[in-house]
């Protein structure tokens, strides 16, 4: 049977400035459980686009989008907030840790948010996913005195906390070198295989993108090959 | 502790410098908030202490009137030629039973007749205008309290010494006399008298001890060559000379004559008190709302420098009144670390003050710790503080998260 966890009906996007230009075709797509799809694409092509109407942060658009059965489409900003705390991790081009708090403390802020279990049991959980990726002995170093590679690898870990149905990652390797990159891919890939985590992520990384289950091409706001 | 608030904990602590700023800001507006109307409180205190040496609360007196004709119906028919003030006429008939009426009333504390004369006082040649206040001495105490500002002798023996007089130090100093010499004093009817100083005052205004004296209230009218049941003015004090006013129109109401509280017959002072307080109130409210506009200043700049934090919050699921709270929890504690230092140097200053010595006729520095000042200034305060953070953190709230991560 197959257990769909996102899935798009006929999502139309048009941006009005400065003209009126249709950024979104007519998407209709869906994602099973425990895949690790890529969206890749040239510039202007619309994955960014789509990736955070996906993320339900963009909510201008029309057509239907469903998460784990729910429509989103026309639900208010403050629910669709709870939706992304509990279900949807992110990891970002640009790695967004709080650069004030501490590595650990970045990571148990969705789970705080939460607020399903006690701070305690929280921390240790943040350990055991900084432990996973590799991070345990800088726990407690403001996040900006990490690495890029380690940020981004403490950004994963913020995605993970609360066990989220599904990781949207916008360039998750963007701006990292090979070594990194790589680093980045292999822990998205043992998550994807050995934790049954789904996953949806932009990149334009050809290579990136070869080694993930599946690939969706975009073209001209539309999909060309999936 | 709340996330939301631990958040804000963070932004402050980690910003020490601006953190330090602002509240500075609010701890200099409060202090001077709370000092100035404080000062304003002690001031009026002291001036109304003074006034209410010589004024009572309600003052219920006949109008002069002038002389009418007769025959109503047609004035024009009864031409007089020269009007003038009637003087037999504001006299207080029957005074015994509205000093009577007045006192059963509630609220009033004391009820007492009074009879003013302007006299000469005479000292061999010397020459001084004055007023001679014809009093009960009891009853009048209490209400003036003229014991508590006697300088030399005492007040009591008026009661005993129909002779005996009171008078201000400042006509003392002029007539170089003291107590046990005699003084004359020369009625507007033309009596002659000679009294005993048996006691010299200093009130707070030295134009009152330069004019006015003391004697019994028959004596009084026996200046006037009247009988003893003339009596032009009645004087009230009331529990709180606030409601002076209302309770004044109560009294003309029930007894027929004029009455005046304390605050109209000193209207010019009033209207300089009033003025006074508008001004004290703006400029201490300006320095208290200049202090809001540095906590908006650097919320907003926190709010700029921070919204890659404020859109990677709202993607990972906090919501607009999270972020809302966050900083608007951060600019409440800045204003409540400025508020608390704030009354910390108002209490300061105020404790300093105490000691200074102006000299003349208010003494010492006439300020005290006003706790309704404190509690106004820390309420409008925080209240300030509250919408200095709430107006960034409403546009902090609305930052979309997408516009942000595109760039």
């Amino acid at each position: 049977m197959k257990n769909i966890i996102l899935k798009t009906e006929g999502v139309n996007k048009f941006f009005y400035d400065p003209i009126e230009f249709q950024v979104l075709k007519n998407i209709s797509f869906e994602v099973q459980r425990g895949e690790f799809l890529t969206m890749i694409g040239k510039s202007g092509s619309g994955k960014s686009t789509l990736l955070y109407i996906l993320s339900t942060m963009d909510t201008d658009y029309k057509g239907k989008l469903y998460i784990d059965n729910q429509l989103t489409t026309g639900l208010s900003i403050d629910k669709l907030a709870e939706l992304r705390n509990e279900k949807i991790g992110f990891v970002f081009q640009f790695h967004y840790l709080l650069n004030e708090f501490t590595c650990l403390k970045n990571v148990m802020i969705p789970a705080l948010k939460l607020g399903k279990m006690d701070p305690k049991e929280i921390e240790e959980r943040a350990y055991e996913k900084l432990k996973i990726l590799g991070l345990a002995d800088q726990a407690l170093k403001p996040s900006n005195k990490l690495s890029g590679g380690q940020q981004q690898r403490v950004a994963i870990a913020r995605a993970l906390i609360n066990d989220p149905l599904l990781i949207m990652g916008d360039e998750p390797s963007g701006n990292l070198d090979s070594k990194n990159t790589n680093i980045v891919f292999d822990i998205l890939q043992d998550l994807s295989k050995n934790y049954g985590q789904t996953i949806i992520a932009v990149t334009h990384d050809e290579d990136f993108a070869k080694k993930s289950d599946r690939t969706i091409e975009m073209h001209d706001g539309e999909i060309k090959s999936a | 502790m709340n996330i939301n608030a631990d958040i804000a904990k963070t932004y402050i602590v980690s910003n020490k410098r601006l953190t330090a700023v602002a509240a500075l800001g609010v701890l200099l507006g409060m202090s001077v908030y709370i000092f100035m109307n404080s000062m304003m409180v002690g001031f009026d205190r002291s001036a109304n202490e003074s006034i209410f040496r010589s004024t009572p609360h309600i003052r219920v007196y006949k109008e002069d009137i002038i002389s009418q004709v007769l025959v109503q119906k047609h004035p024009e028919n009864y031409v007089i030629i020269n009007p003038k003030i009637v003087p037999k006429n504001n006299r207080i008939i029957n005074p015994n039973l509205v000093c009577e009426t007045i006192s059963k009333e509630k609220d009033v504390t004391v009820v007492t007749p009074q009879v003013n004369t302007s006299v000469f006082y005479n000292n061999g040649k010397s020459q001084i205008t004055g007023l001679a206040i014809g009093i009960l001495p009891n009853e009048a105490n209490q209400m003036y309290n003229i014991s508590s500002f006697m300088v030399e002798g005492s007040f009591d023996q008026l009661k005993s010494n129909m002779n005996g007089i009171i008078i201000g130090s400042g006509i003392a100093n002029k007539m170089n006399v003291t107590i046990g010499d005699n003084i004359n004093l020369t009625s507007s009817k033309g009596v002659n008298r000679t009294f005993k100083i048996i006691g010299i005052f200093k009130s707070n205004n030295s134009k009152v001890d330069k004019v006015n004296s003391y004697i019994n209230l028959s004596t009084s009218q026996q200046l006037l060559k009247e009988g003893n049941n003339y009596i032009t003015d009645i004087n009230v004090n009331i529990k709180d000379p606030e409601q002076a006013e209302e309770i004044a129109k109560k009294l003309a109401a029930m007894t027929g004559y004029n009455a005046e509280g304390w605050k109209q017959t000193n209207e010019t002072l009033m209207a300089a008190f009033r003025m006074r307080r508008i001004v004290i109130n703006f400029v201490s409210l300006t320095i208290l709302l200049v202090a809001g506009f540095g906590i908006y200043n650097i919320l907003n700049m926190t709010v700029t420098q921070k919204i890659n934090d404020i859109a990677i919050l709202k993607a990972i699921g906090f919501k607009g009144k999270d972020v809302i709270r966050i900083f608007v929890t951060q600019a409440v504690s800045i204003g409540f670390m400025g508020v608390i230092g704030g009354v910390i140097l108002a209490t300061l200053i105020i404790k300093m003050l105490q000691h200074v010595y102006i000299g003349g006729d208010i003494g010492y520095f006439p300020i005290r710790y006003e706790l309704i000042k404190y509690l106004q200034g820390v309420g409008i305060g925080m209240f300030i503080t509250f919408w200095a953070g709430y107006i960034p953190a409403r546009k902090a709230a609305s930052v979309d998260p997408v516009s942000i991560f595109r760039k």
